[in-house]
């Protein structure tokens, strides 16, 4: 009987801890949607006074929220689009040509994952003060598409060195040209990478706080507002943007799952 | 073979990497219409030359000319020419049809459909054209990628190991598959292996390769009964070669002299009639008797004592030492003449002349009875 007991806790106390560790890590999640739905009592208080949509239905009501959101939005595409392209050129000549500074320019790209963001932060600033650029939306974009890179070049070359060199030599073997080659083998074969780049730029540039601080000067990022609104006591509202954004990522990871399973079913 | 518009010409080709040299010189025909095996171990420059009439590498030197027609500097997509590749390099986004149709698709020929059908038909995978390559066995997948290439009618379909990566069972099926399909499609099949007995099974012209050259080139029996080199005569087949000198002819024979015995060869079995040479005899073409008991007349022999048998069914291979030490290779029939011989038996070996062959030697070089064994080549390794 005994026996029986220690062998049933055995086998299960793994996933118990596994349960607990996710329970962790969505804690946070549950208190920032719960609170979207919450009227507080007063603006600085946090407790959970009383259900309401109102923050819902009036998201753009504190001044300058909406207007940081979408300056956020603005930012983080077009640094993705930019990071992206030009990471996945990158990739793309670090993973198949071999040249002279090949060495240096994969240690260069590693660099601004490497230097803590307090660091590149001001050393930006300085760079940026000395030759008179006038900081604002432009520097930010700068700025992030600078630290996105790195994320984009590692991920997309990791996918690039997975994939059989010989599928190319094939389909130019079957009367494919360079170009076709590449729109046809190449890229879809390396579209899950630089998705995934993409949406790892995203992320990384809406979030960004540190960086964007010292180079934005008084343009306004979603974080930045966050981060003033502490001082009298952070809106509702915040936590409904957080809990939107936290859908739509949700949505976007469930809608590749379903793909890519309804893709290999129907294939 | 009837005509010499479309064979396939190899001039002079030599292809360095660095400082090694993968393919040397190299100089060969290959006829319209042939099945024709490069045979050779990994590193042998057979996968370099392959790659060379593919366009996928370019010489060093030398020219590739299909008839007239010099193709040593056009493009992989510029040549009338399609490959199977080592571990079949099928595109894993698409699914079977639009795999087989990729090359119709670049050239914008019309009526795809059917004749990827057609196609499929000829391989026997009717009813699989929307799988990925990924859920299709080995051997299909084998069959998808000698479609994707035959659909286009290339004047020479290139096969790099294509049956490499199968089991051995699968492999025999595939091999009379694919002659099949060459004799159904008459286009020019140019066939790289490591593996003899598949070179020899399908192929029509078979080219042993060897550190970059051509060692010998020729019908499969010819190869095998009478081989031009000791590398040739262990790497197809097994041989008995034993080191001697020859004496030059006399009659239609040529003399020589090994471990104080005399033998003699026809002469059109001779590569050399003078210095030093490799008396050769094929396992199989070896009889064992009793020591003591009489050798067929006209037959020439070597004493020894059995060291070792195994019996593989067909026949039984057994070791015979001779009184110099070298063991001599004896395939014996299971044909239930002759009582099996026990280990440490006193026995004589002999064989028929005309049997024998006489090779070049390098001086100094000693007695050759194992054969040259070759691993498969790792996948994605050049050879």
């Amino acid at each position: 009987m005994n026996y029986r007991i220690g062998r049933w806790i055995a086998d299960r106390w793994v996933m118990g801890v596994g349960l607990l560790v996710l329970a962790y890590l969505a804690l946070p999640i549950i208190v920032v949607a719960g609170l979207s739905f919450n009227r507080p009592s007063n603006r600085l208080s946090y407790d959970f006074n009383e259900f309401t949509l109102d923050n819902w239905t009036n998201v753009c009501g504190p001044a300058g929220l909406c207007d940081a959101v979408l300056r956020s939005v603005q930012i983080g595409f077009l640094a993705t689009v930019f990071a992206t392209v030009l990471g996945t050129l990158m990739a793309f000549a670090l993973a198949r040509h071999k040249f002279f500074a090949r060495p240096a320019v994969n240690v260069i790209i590693f660099l601004p994952m490497a230097t803590p963001e307090l660091v590149m932060g001001t050393s930006l600033l300085a760079l940026f003060v000395t030759g008179s650029v006038a900081l604002g939306f432009w520097t930010i974009l700068i700025a992030h598409v600078m630290f996105c890179i790195s994320f984009v070049v590692v991920t997309v070359k990791a996918r690039l060195a997975g994939m059989d060199a010989r599928l190319e030599e094939a389909a130019m073997d079957l009367y494919a040209t360079p170009f076709q080659t590449f729109r046809r083998v190449t890229l879809p074969l390396a579209l899950p990478g630089i998705v995934a780049a993409a949406l790892l730029s995203f992320s990384l540039s809406f979030d960004d706080f540190i960086i964007t601080n010292f180079n934005s000067g008084t343009t306004v990022t979603f974080p930045m507002y966050v981060w003033g609104a502490n001082q009298r006591g952070v809106p509702p509202q915040v936590n409904v943007i957080g809990t939107a954004m936290f859908a739509i990522a949700l949505l976007l990871v469930l809608a590749t799952n379903v793909r890519r399973r309804r893709g290999a079913r129907v294939a | 073979m009837e005509s010499t518009a479309g064979d396939l010409h190899i001039a002079n080709v030599t292809k360095r990497f660095g400082i090694f040299t993968a393919v040397d010189d190299l100089t060969l025909t290959i006829p319209q219409g042939a099945f024709f095996a490069l045979l050779g171990a990994s590193g042998c420059g057979k996968t370099t030359t392959l790659r060379m009439v593919a366009g996928l590498e370019e010489p060093t030197a030398g020219q590739v000319r299909l008839g007239d027609r010099d193709i040593t500097r056009l493009r992989p997509y510029q040549r009338p020419v399609n490959t199977v590749f080592q571990s079949y390099a099928l595109f894993p986004h698409l699914d079977v049809f639009e795999n087989v149709a990729f090359g119709l698709r670049r050239r914008k020929v019309r009526q795809v459909a059917s004749q990827v059908e057609r196609m499929l038909a000829l391989v026997q995978l009717e009813g699989f054209t929307k799988r990925r390559p990924a859920e299709l066995s080995g051997g299909q997948q084998q069959r998808v990628a000698l479609a994707r290439a035959l659909i286009n009618h290339p004047q020479v379909l290139l096969l790099d190991e294509p049956l490499g990566a199968l089991d051995l069972k699968l492999r025999r099926q595939m091999q009379i598959e694919l002659k099949r399909i060459q004799t159904e499609v008459g286009i020019t099949f140019v066939h790289v292996t490591h593996d003899q007995e598949e070179a020899m099974t399908m192929a029509d012209t078979v080219a042993v390769m060897n550190a970059g050259r051509i060692e010998q080139l020729g019908r499969p029996a010819e190869i095998y009964e009478y081989p031009a080199t000791a590398f040739v005569a262990n790497f197809l087949g097994q041989s008995n070669l034993l080191a001697g000198e020859a004496a030059g002819l006399s009659g239609g024979d040529v003399l020589v002299s090994a471990y104080e015995q005399r033998f003699a060869v026809p002469a059109v079995r001779a590569r050399a009639d003078q210095g030093p040479v490799f008396l050769g005899v094929r396992p199989e073409k070896l009889a064992l008797v009793a020591d003591g008991a009489a050798v067929p007349a006209g037959h020439q022999s070597v004493a020894g004592v059995v060291t070792d048998s195994s019996y593989v069914g067909v026949s039984t291979q057994y070791l015979v030492r001779t009184g110099w030490g070298t063991e001599l290779a004896v395939f014996a029939p299971n044909s239930g003449t002759a009582a099996p011989l026990a280990l440490g038996a006193r026995v004589t070996a002999h064989w028929d002349p005309r049997h024998a062959f006489i090779l070049r030697r390098e001086p100094g070089e000693g007695d050759r009875t194992t054969p040259v064994l070759d691993e498969p080549d790792a996948v994605g390794a050049v050879s």
